[in-house]
């Protein structure tokens, strides 16, 4: 570790990992009441794990990115954190008021909640992914206002390089487009229009600089290629991810009361935005073949090749599926829509993420890469984790389709249940595929504890 | 990419390239703003409409159901239960939740009062009035 600010990074990346355990249990529930749909009710309702499962995603990702942030900073801009005591007073209050909230999603009913939040005061609740109560909602902002505060502070007394201008900018934006989760009009139009500004413009406009960011500072670690070459990538990636992103936005304009150009405008624009994420996998992989070391943490450049597949897949193939107005007439609101979910978040976000842990843990436990015995558990992991995903993204495409069929398409339409009994057996698979998943999860958490031999103090 | 295309070359197209969508992204939400009055029923905005949504809301009724095809993917698609099921049935059916019919689906006993169930349904009125394209395909959802 070269800078001891750096250090902060640590409990951020533990309590993101938590979290990411917390969230694919959910998610094991939630399969399970897709087949058995009375399994923990009415102590669990499904809309009741739903949220946990959602914004436990969202938060961890949020401790990772925090996290991954004040890991680089310092070396990116070769001078210490501004605040580290700032940082970890942050990390406390973000982890409390994370815990609490996820407590009264569970202990009380989500009516009760909003009402001992605030909620007839500024009425935000009840939208998915912004379920969060008032007072979280106004926590995260003063969260990720002190956190961009240390951030831009840092930046502003160190070198300026273009990675951490890339990803100071997406952190800005994200909290700037957070602010949107405030406004809830009455017209449901408004409401559905605006909040697409919280959630497209994070995860299909400003997170991808900072998972370019992210990707490309690992690059330059693993591979030692040329920081010149690897920003201009940098540039070049997030160009593309906005060009395409930001009117691709009307892709979510189809069906919901606004004017039908956006018809046009989204179908043009969001068939493009495989482009940013087809770039980030020739960079990814052009990067570690002209790499002028062999760094030590194999893991590390696995995940980073990783990301950008999978990202590639997840967000831009799957997303082209059903992106095309004609197409997404049918598939709106279907197990397609999931399918594309599942796949975008893991590749693009948990990816990118885990590529920072990996690298950086290592560093920050004192050793520049973990031993082989721990690298290979950790690649294991990989492997499980990503076929697992695969599975679980091919089992609900297909359900998907059959829903798709048997619901919209026939000349004898069925019902909304009734389909879904016909396609159970797809949500059995992917509850399977479920399954290998978390063991993947546990073995990665377990790659942790794997002692060996290591190599190299300090990189 | 070759040398003559520069990094500072590609900051300024990704920094011109932005500001000029960002201002695409802008002007189109402007004109949607002005158009969505023809499209988006806010004429039958009653104060009863807008109790409904809060009824909706704050029973986290998009974490099972979609609304013109958005939320989770669990329980049927909610824009247009007014025009398949009607008033009646709708009340009906959220009173006499949990079904508790084994190893089904189960949706929760919200315990709304018969205002709070007027409201909710003007509010699925209102939503099924939205000019959505004609989405869904049927009247299935």
């Amino acid at each position: 570790m070269q800078y001891k600010s750096q250090a902060v990074a640590k409990p951020y990346f533990i309590a993101a990992i938590g979290l990411f355990v917390g969230q694919i249990l959910f998610g094991l529930i939630m399969g399970l009441q897709y087949v058995i749909g009375d399994f923990l009710f009415p102590a669990l309702p499904f809309n009741i794990a739903r949220m946990v499962h959602t914004n436990l995603l969202i938060v961890w990702l949020l401790f990772g990115f925090m996290g991954s942030a004040y890991y680089l900073i310092p070396e990116e801009t070769e001078t210490e954190l501004y605040s580290p005591k700032l940082a970890l007073v942050l990390f406390w209050i973000f982890l409390i008021a994370g815990a609490l909230t996820i407590v009264g999603y569970l202990a009380l009913p989500y009516a009760t909640l909003a009402k001992l939040t605030g909620n007839d005061i500024l009425e935000t609740m009840g939208r998915e992914f912004l379920e969060q109560p008032l007072i979280t909602k106004i926590g995260i902002v003063i969260v990720a206002l002190g956190f961009l505060f240390n951030i831009s502070m840092t930046l502003l007394k160190g070198r300026k390089t273009s990675i951490s201008l890339v990803l100071i900018v997406g952190l800005w934006g994200l909290a700037i487009f957070f602010l949107f989760s405030f406004y809830n009009p009455h017209n449901l139009v408004k409401d559905k229009f605006y909040w697409w500004w919280v959630v497209h413009l994070w995860v299909e406009g400003v997170w991808e600089l900072i998972l370019g960011a992210l990707l490309a500072y690992v690059l330059i670690k693993v591979t030692g290629v040329d920081r010149e070459v690897i920003e201009k990538w940098l540039y070049v990636i997030i160009t593309l991810a906005l060009v395409t992103g930001l009117i691709g936005t009307g892709h979510h304009y189809y069906w919901i009361g606004t004017p039908q150009y956006w018809q046009w405008w989204g179908s043009i624009f969001s068939a493009l935005e495989p482009l940013p994420f087809f770039a980030m996998t020739v960079f990814a992989f052009n990067m570690v073949n002209r790499r002028r070391r062999e760094h030590p943490n194999k893991a590390a450049v696995l995940w980073a090749l990783g990301t950008g597949v999978m990202a590639f897949l997840g967000a831009g193939v799957w997303g082209f599926l059903h992106t095309l107005a004609p197409v997404n007439f049918y598939t709106h609101g279907s197990q397609i829509t999931a399918a594309h979910g599942h796949m975008a978040f893991y590749g693009a976000y948990v990816m990118v993420v885990l590529t920072v842990i990996s690298y950086a843990m290592p560093i920050l436990r004192g050793r520049a890469a973990n031993s082989e015995r721990s690298q290979v558990v950790e690649m294991w992991s990989f492997w499980l984790m990503t076929v697992a995903m695969v599975f679980i993204v091919l089992f609900l495409t297909a359900a998907g389709i059959l829903q798709v069929w048997l619901q919209r398409v026939s000349d004898t339409p069925m019902s909304f249940m009734a389909t879904q009994d016909q396609i159970s057996l797809f949500y059995w698979m992917r509850e399977w595929a479920g399954v290998v998943f978390f063991t993947g999860l546990v073995l990665y958490i377990v790659s942790f504890f794997v002692k060996g031999e290591t190599k190299g103090a300090n990189a | 990419m070759s040398g003559i295309f520069t990094k500072s070359m590609a900051r300024n197209i990704f920094y011109g390239g932005t500001v000029f969508f960002f201002l695409l992204l802008l002007a189109l939400t402007f004109d949607t703003n002005k158009t969505l009055p023809k499209l988006d029923n806010s004429a039958n905005l009653t104060p009863q409409v807008i109790a409904g949504k809060k009824v909706w809301e704050t029973r986290n009724c998009i974490g099972c159901h979609t609304l013109l095809g958005e939320g989770a993917y669990f329980a049927p698609e909610l824009g247009n239960v007014y025009k398949r099921r009607g008033p009646e049935f709708i009340k009906a059916w959220i009173q006499s939740q949990p079904t508790g019919a084994p190893g089904r689906r189960q949706m929760p006993q919200f315990n709304l009062t018969n205002e709070e169930l007027d409201n909710l349904v003007a509010f699925l009125k209102y939503s099924s009035e939205i000019n959505a394209a004609n989405w869904p395909p049927n009247i299935e959802g």
